[in-house]
Protein backbone atom coordinates (compact mmCIF):
# COMPACT_ATOMS: atom_id res chain seq x y z
CA UNK A 1 0.00 0.00 0.00
CA UNK A 2 0.94 3.32 -0.46
CA UNK A 3 0.34 6.64 1.78
CA UNK A 4 1.17 9.85 1.41
CA UNK A 5 3.56 11.23 4.19
CA UNK A 6 4.71 15.13 4.34
CA UNK A 7 4.04 15.08 0.67
CA UNK A 8 6.48 12.00 -0.34
CA UNK A 9 4.75 8.29 -0.96
CA UNK A 10 6.03 5.69 1.39
CA UNK A 11 5.39 2.19 0.41
CA UNK A 12 4.19 -0.33 3.15
CA UNK A 13 3.24 -4.40 2.93
CA UNK A 14 -0.34 -3.66 4.52
CA UNK A 15 -2.23 -1.35 6.91
CA UNK A 16 -0.07 -0.82 10.19
CA UNK A 17 -0.48 0.72 13.48
CA UNK A 18 0.41 4.47 13.70
CA UNK A 19 2.34 4.46 16.80
CA UNK A 20 4.69 1.39 14.11
CA UNK A 21 4.50 3.72 11.39
CA UNK A 22 6.10 6.68 13.18
CA UNK A 23 8.79 4.08 14.59
CA UNK A 24 9.02 2.63 11.40
CA UNK A 25 9.95 6.32 10.17
CA UNK A 26 12.25 6.91 13.28
CA UNK A 27 9.90 9.57 14.69
CA UNK A 28 11.08 10.01 18.32
CA UNK A 29 10.25 11.58 21.42
CA UNK A 30 7.55 14.24 21.87
CA UNK A 31 8.39 17.16 19.65
CA UNK A 32 5.97 16.21 17.04
CA UNK A 33 2.72 16.10 16.21
CA UNK A 34 0.64 13.96 13.94
CA UNK A 35 -2.56 14.63 11.48
CA UNK A 36 -3.89 11.94 9.33
CA UNK A 37 -6.29 13.18 6.23
CA UNK A 38 -6.16 16.53 7.54
CA UNK A 39 -7.35 15.84 11.28
CA UNK A 40 -5.58 15.95 14.17
CA UNK A 41 -4.43 12.57 16.57
CA UNK A 42 -3.88 12.74 19.61
CA UNK A 43 -0.43 11.20 20.69
CA UNK A 44 -2.79 8.81 22.94
CA UNK A 45 -4.70 7.61 20.11
CA UNK A 46 -1.33 6.55 18.39
CA UNK A 47 -1.57 3.01 19.41
CA UNK A 48 -5.25 2.77 18.01
CA UNK A 49 -5.33 4.15 14.42
CA UNK A 50 -4.56 2.08 11.87
CA UNK A 51 -2.89 3.68 8.51
CA UNK A 52 -4.80 2.05 5.24
CA UNK A 53 -3.56 2.62 1.52
CA UNK A 54 -4.03 6.11 0.60
CA UNK A 55 -3.96 7.91 3.61
CA UNK A 56 -2.18 11.10 4.13
CA UNK A 57 -0.10 12.38 7.32
CA UNK A 58 1.01 15.15 8.22
CA UNK A 59 3.87 15.51 10.84
CA UNK A 60 4.90 18.39 11.96
CA UNK A 61 7.74 19.78 14.27
CA UNK A 62 8.17 22.98 15.89
CA UNK A 63 9.71 26.28 13.85
CA UNK A 64 10.31 29.68 13.87
CA UNK A 65 7.30 32.23 13.40
CA UNK A 66 6.22 35.61 13.36
CA UNK B 1 3.88 53.02 38.13
CA UNK B 2 1.93 49.12 38.03
CA UNK B 3 1.25 49.49 34.57
CA UNK B 4 1.02 45.77 33.51
CA UNK B 5 -0.76 44.28 30.37
CA UNK B 6 -3.17 41.71 30.98
CA UNK B 7 -4.13 39.38 28.18
CA UNK B 8 -6.73 36.45 29.36
CA UNK B 9 -6.23 36.62 32.94
CA UNK B 10 -1.82 36.98 33.01
CA UNK B 11 -0.52 39.69 33.45
CA UNK B 12 3.00 41.23 31.78
CA UNK B 13 5.60 43.59 32.25
CA UNK B 14 6.36 44.14 28.52
CA UNK B 15 4.18 45.41 25.77
CA UNK B 16 6.09 44.71 22.94
CA UNK B 17 5.09 41.00 21.66
CA UNK B 18 8.00 39.25 19.46
CA UNK B 19 8.69 36.50 16.41
CA UNK B 20 10.79 34.27 15.96
CA UNK B 21 11.22 34.13 12.21
CA UNK B 22 14.44 35.64 9.40
CA UNK B 23 16.89 36.10 12.51
CA UNK B 24 20.55 35.47 11.01
CA UNK B 25 20.91 32.71 13.27
CA UNK B 26 18.88 30.91 16.36
CA UNK B 27 21.93 32.63 18.79
CA UNK B 28 21.24 36.30 17.04
CA UNK B 29 17.29 35.26 17.75
CA UNK B 30 17.53 33.82 21.68
CA UNK B 31 19.74 37.29 22.33
CA UNK B 32 16.98 39.68 20.10
CA UNK B 33 14.31 38.26 22.36
CA UNK B 34 16.52 38.75 25.61
CA UNK B 35 17.22 42.49 24.49
CA UNK B 36 13.65 42.94 24.01
CA UNK B 37 12.58 42.37 27.09
CA UNK B 38 9.66 40.52 25.91
CA UNK B 39 7.54 37.62 27.63
CA UNK B 40 5.65 36.44 24.46
CA UNK B 41 6.91 35.09 21.72
CA UNK B 42 5.54 33.64 18.53
CA UNK B 43 5.97 30.44 16.00
CA UNK B 44 5.12 28.15 14.33
CA UNK B 45 4.62 23.90 13.18
CA UNK B 46 5.96 23.02 10.07
CA UNK B 47 6.33 19.22 8.15
CA UNK B 48 8.90 18.07 9.36
CA UNK B 49 11.02 14.54 9.05
CA UNK B 50 13.18 12.76 11.72
CA UNK B 51 16.67 13.27 10.58
CA UNK B 52 15.94 17.61 11.25
CA UNK B 53 14.34 16.40 14.43
CA UNK B 54 18.16 15.59 15.82
CA UNK B 55 19.24 19.30 16.04
CA UNK B 56 16.59 21.24 16.80
CA UNK B 57 18.77 24.43 18.32
CA UNK B 58 15.74 27.01 18.34
CA UNK B 59 13.26 24.40 19.78
CA UNK B 60 16.18 24.36 23.09
CA UNK B 61 16.35 28.35 22.90
CA UNK B 62 12.67 28.60 22.94
CA UNK B 63 12.14 26.19 26.33
CA UNK B 64 14.94 28.34 28.10
CA UNK B 65 13.20 31.65 26.91
CA UNK B 66 10.58 31.12 29.63
CA UNK B 67 8.46 32.99 27.64
CA UNK B 68 4.52 32.74 26.75
CA UNK B 69 4.45 30.54 23.53
CA UNK B 70 1.76 31.89 21.01
CA UNK B 71 1.61 30.20 18.49
CA UNK B 72 0.48 30.78 14.83
CA UNK B 73 -1.56 29.20 12.39
CA UNK B 74 0.27 30.89 9.19
CA UNK B 75 0.04 29.84 6.05
CA UNK B 76 -3.55 28.45 6.79
CA UNK B 77 -6.10 29.86 4.27
CA UNK B 78 -9.47 27.70 6.16
CA UNK B 79 -11.09 27.39 9.57
CA UNK B 80 -10.44 23.47 9.36
CA UNK B 81 -7.00 24.04 8.55
CA UNK B 82 -6.44 26.03 11.20
CA UNK B 83 -8.35 24.37 14.23
CA UNK B 84 -6.10 21.18 13.43
CA UNK B 85 -3.31 23.24 13.34
CA UNK B 86 -4.44 24.76 16.47
CA UNK B 87 -4.77 21.49 18.32
CA UNK B 88 -1.25 20.46 17.22
CA UNK B 89 0.07 23.06 18.51
CA UNK B 90 -1.74 22.38 21.84
CA UNK B 91 -0.51 19.06 22.07
CA UNK B 92 3.33 20.26 21.43
CA UNK B 93 3.37 23.89 22.89
CA UNK B 94 1.30 22.78 25.86
CA UNK B 95 -0.53 25.70 25.72
CA UNK B 96 -4.00 27.24 24.76
CA UNK B 97 -3.01 30.39 23.42
CA UNK B 98 -3.29 31.05 19.71
CA UNK B 99 -2.54 33.42 17.08
CA UNK B 100 -5.36 33.10 15.08
CA UNK B 101 -4.32 33.51 11.22
CA UNK B 102 -6.69 32.76 8.33
CA UNK B 103 -5.32 34.38 4.90
CA UNK B 104 -7.53 35.68 2.82
CA UNK B 105 -4.96 36.68 -0.22
CA UNK B 106 -2.08 35.81 -1.17
CA UNK B 107 -0.52 39.33 -2.79
CA UNK B 108 -0.81 41.29 1.04
CA UNK B 109 -1.67 38.64 3.20
CA UNK B 110 -4.94 40.27 4.28
CA UNK B 111 -6.53 37.80 7.00
CA UNK B 112 -9.88 36.66 5.88
CA UNK B 113 -12.21 38.09 7.88
CA UNK B 114 -15.26 35.48 7.64
CA UNK B 115 -12.81 32.01 8.03
CA UNK B 116 -11.70 34.07 11.20
CA UNK B 117 -14.54 34.44 12.56
CA UNK B 118 -15.59 30.53 11.90
CA UNK B 119 -12.63 29.20 12.89
CA UNK B 120 -12.49 31.62 16.27
CA UNK B 121 -16.05 30.23 16.99
CA UNK B 122 -14.19 26.90 17.11
CA UNK B 123 -11.95 27.29 18.95
CA UNK B 124 -13.32 28.98 21.36
CA UNK B 125 -15.69 26.22 22.05
CA UNK B 126 -12.67 23.63 22.16
CA UNK B 127 -11.07 26.11 24.86
CA UNK B 128 -8.55 27.47 23.40
CA UNK B 129 -7.26 31.89 24.31
CA UNK B 130 -7.85 32.84 20.66
CA UNK B 131 -5.55 36.35 19.77
CA UNK B 132 -6.59 36.66 15.79
CA UNK B 133 -4.53 38.47 13.45
CA UNK B 134 -7.24 40.47 11.80
CA UNK B 135 -7.74 43.57 9.89
CA UNK B 136 -8.55 47.56 11.27
CA UNK B 137 -12.39 46.56 10.33
CA UNK B 138 -14.59 47.40 13.42
CA UNK B 139 -17.52 45.26 12.59
CA UNK B 140 -15.55 42.20 12.05
CA UNK B 141 -13.62 43.11 14.92
CA UNK B 142 -16.74 43.31 16.95
CA UNK B 143 -17.97 40.31 15.25
CA UNK B 144 -14.59 38.19 16.52
CA UNK B 145 -15.59 39.37 20.00
CA UNK B 146 -18.85 38.11 20.18
CA UNK B 147 -17.73 34.87 19.56
CA UNK B 148 -15.63 34.92 22.72
CA UNK B 149 -12.13 36.02 21.57
CA UNK B 150 -10.60 38.39 24.54
CA UNK B 151 -7.99 40.07 22.51
CA UNK B 152 -7.79 41.25 19.20
CA UNK B 153 -4.68 41.75 17.14
CA UNK B 154 -5.42 44.68 14.11
CA UNK B 155 -2.87 45.02 11.56
CA UNK B 156 -0.80 48.14 11.31
CA UNK B 157 0.00 47.42 7.86
CA UNK B 158 0.51 43.68 5.24
CA UNK B 159 2.73 41.22 7.30
CA UNK B 160 6.08 42.34 6.86
CA UNK B 161 5.96 45.59 4.67
CA UNK B 162 7.10 48.11 7.33
CA UNK B 163 4.34 50.65 6.34
CA UNK B 164 3.50 51.24 9.95
CA UNK B 165 0.13 52.25 10.42
CA UNK B 166 -1.84 52.54 7.44
CA UNK B 167 -5.30 53.74 8.36
CA UNK B 168 -5.04 55.59 11.48
CA UNK B 169 -9.00 56.35 11.19
CA UNK B 170 -9.95 52.61 11.41
CA UNK B 171 -7.31 52.15 14.20
CA UNK B 172 -8.23 55.00 16.42
CA UNK B 173 -11.70 53.82 15.80
CA UNK B 174 -11.39 50.70 16.68
CA UNK B 175 -9.39 51.84 20.19
CA UNK B 176 -12.33 54.40 21.05
CA UNK B 177 -14.77 51.87 20.30
CA UNK B 178 -13.44 49.28 21.86
CA UNK B 179 -12.22 51.01 25.02
CA UNK B 180 -12.24 47.97 27.46
CA UNK B 181 -10.57 45.31 24.84
CA UNK B 182 -6.97 44.20 24.77
CA UNK B 183 -6.01 45.72 21.60
CA UNK B 184 -2.09 44.60 20.38
CA UNK B 185 -1.40 45.99 16.61
CA UNK B 186 0.13 43.01 14.50
CA UNK B 187 1.98 43.32 11.35
CA UNK B 188 3.66 45.91 9.25
CA UNK B 189 5.29 47.70 12.19
CA UNK B 190 9.13 48.22 10.54
CA UNK B 191 10.42 51.82 12.52
CA UNK B 192 10.25 52.20 16.39
CA UNK B 193 8.42 55.39 15.73
CA UNK B 194 5.70 53.52 14.08
CA UNK B 195 5.50 51.25 17.59
CA UNK B 196 5.64 54.28 19.80
CA UNK B 197 3.16 55.87 18.33
CA UNK B 198 0.72 52.87 18.34
CA UNK B 199 1.75 52.90 21.92
CA UNK B 200 0.57 56.58 21.96
CA UNK B 201 -2.97 56.26 20.63
CA UNK B 202 -3.69 53.57 23.31
CA UNK B 203 -3.18 50.44 21.84
CA UNK B 204 -2.22 48.04 24.53
CA UNK B 205 0.98 46.32 22.75
CA UNK B 206 2.61 45.92 19.27
CA UNK B 207 3.74 42.39 17.83
CA UNK B 208 6.24 42.52 15.52
CA UNK B 209 9.15 40.46 13.70
CA UNK B 210 11.04 41.72 10.52
CA UNK B 211 11.56 44.69 11.56
CA UNK B 212 14.09 43.60 15.04
CA UNK B 213 14.94 40.50 12.47
CA UNK B 214 16.03 42.11 9.53
CA UNK B 215 17.82 44.92 10.80
CA UNK B 216 21.56 45.37 10.22
CA UNK B 217 21.91 44.61 13.77
CA UNK B 218 18.63 42.76 15.08
CA UNK B 219 20.13 43.07 18.57
CA UNK B 220 20.52 46.76 18.61
CA UNK B 221 16.41 46.95 17.05
CA UNK B 222 15.46 44.97 19.56
CA UNK B 223 16.15 47.49 22.01
CA UNK B 224 15.45 50.32 20.14
CA UNK B 225 11.94 48.95 19.73
CA UNK B 226 12.05 48.00 23.64
CA UNK B 227 12.45 51.50 24.28
CA UNK B 228 10.34 52.79 21.80
CA UNK B 229 7.13 50.72 23.72
CA UNK B 230 8.23 51.89 26.77
CA UNK B 231 7.84 55.18 25.62
CA UNK B 232 4.71 55.46 23.78
CA UNK B 233 3.02 53.97 26.41
CA UNK B 234 4.41 56.43 29.05
CA UNK B 235 3.21 59.26 26.41
CA UNK B 236 -0.24 57.58 26.47
CA UNK B 237 -0.07 57.32 30.22
CA UNK B 238 0.92 60.94 30.42
CA UNK B 239 -1.95 62.10 28.25
CA UNK B 240 -1.00 63.72 25.08
CA UNK B 241 -1.61 67.60 24.24
CA UNK B 242 -4.30 68.75 21.63
CA UNK B 243 -3.39 69.73 18.09
CA UNK B 244 -4.08 73.02 17.48
CA UNK B 245 -4.10 74.48 13.82
CA UNK B 246 -2.90 77.91 15.05
CA UNK B 247 0.60 78.51 16.11
CA UNK B 248 0.78 79.80 20.60
CA UNK B 249 3.90 80.76 22.17
CA UNK B 250 5.45 78.52 24.75
CA UNK B 251 8.04 81.59 25.43
CA UNK B 252 5.80 84.47 28.19
CA UNK B 253 5.08 87.30 26.00
CA UNK B 254 4.34 89.82 29.01
CA UNK B 255 7.45 91.94 29.18
CA UNK B 256 9.01 91.28 25.96
CA UNK B 257 11.93 94.05 25.49
CA UNK B 258 12.06 95.90 22.43
CA UNK B 259 8.62 95.76 21.52
CA UNK B 260 7.92 99.98 21.76
CA UNK B 261 10.84 100.12 19.17
CA UNK B 262 9.54 97.26 17.07
CA UNK B 263 5.90 99.50 16.67
CA UNK B 264 7.89 102.69 16.20
CA UNK B 265 9.98 101.36 13.38
CA UNK B 266 6.30 100.17 11.78
CA UNK B 267 5.19 103.78 12.20
CA UNK B 268 7.98 105.49 10.90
Amino acid sequence: MQVLINGDTHSFESSIELVALLEQLGYRGEIFAVAVNGGFVARSEYSVIDIHDGDSLDIVAPVVGG
Amino acid sequence: MNDLLTLYGKTFNSRLLVGTALYPSPAIMRESVQVSASEIITLSLRRQNPAQQQDNVFWDYIRESGCQLLPNTAGCKSPREAVELAKMSQEIFQTDWLKLEIIGDDYNLQPDPFGLVEAARKLVQLGFKVLPYCTDDLVLCRKLLDVGCEVLMPWGAPIGTGQGLLNKYNLQTLRERLSDVPLIIDAGIGAPSQAAEALEMGFDAVLLNTAIAKAQSPVLMAQAFKLAVESGRAAFNAGLMLRCQTASPSTPTLDMPFWQQAENMLQE
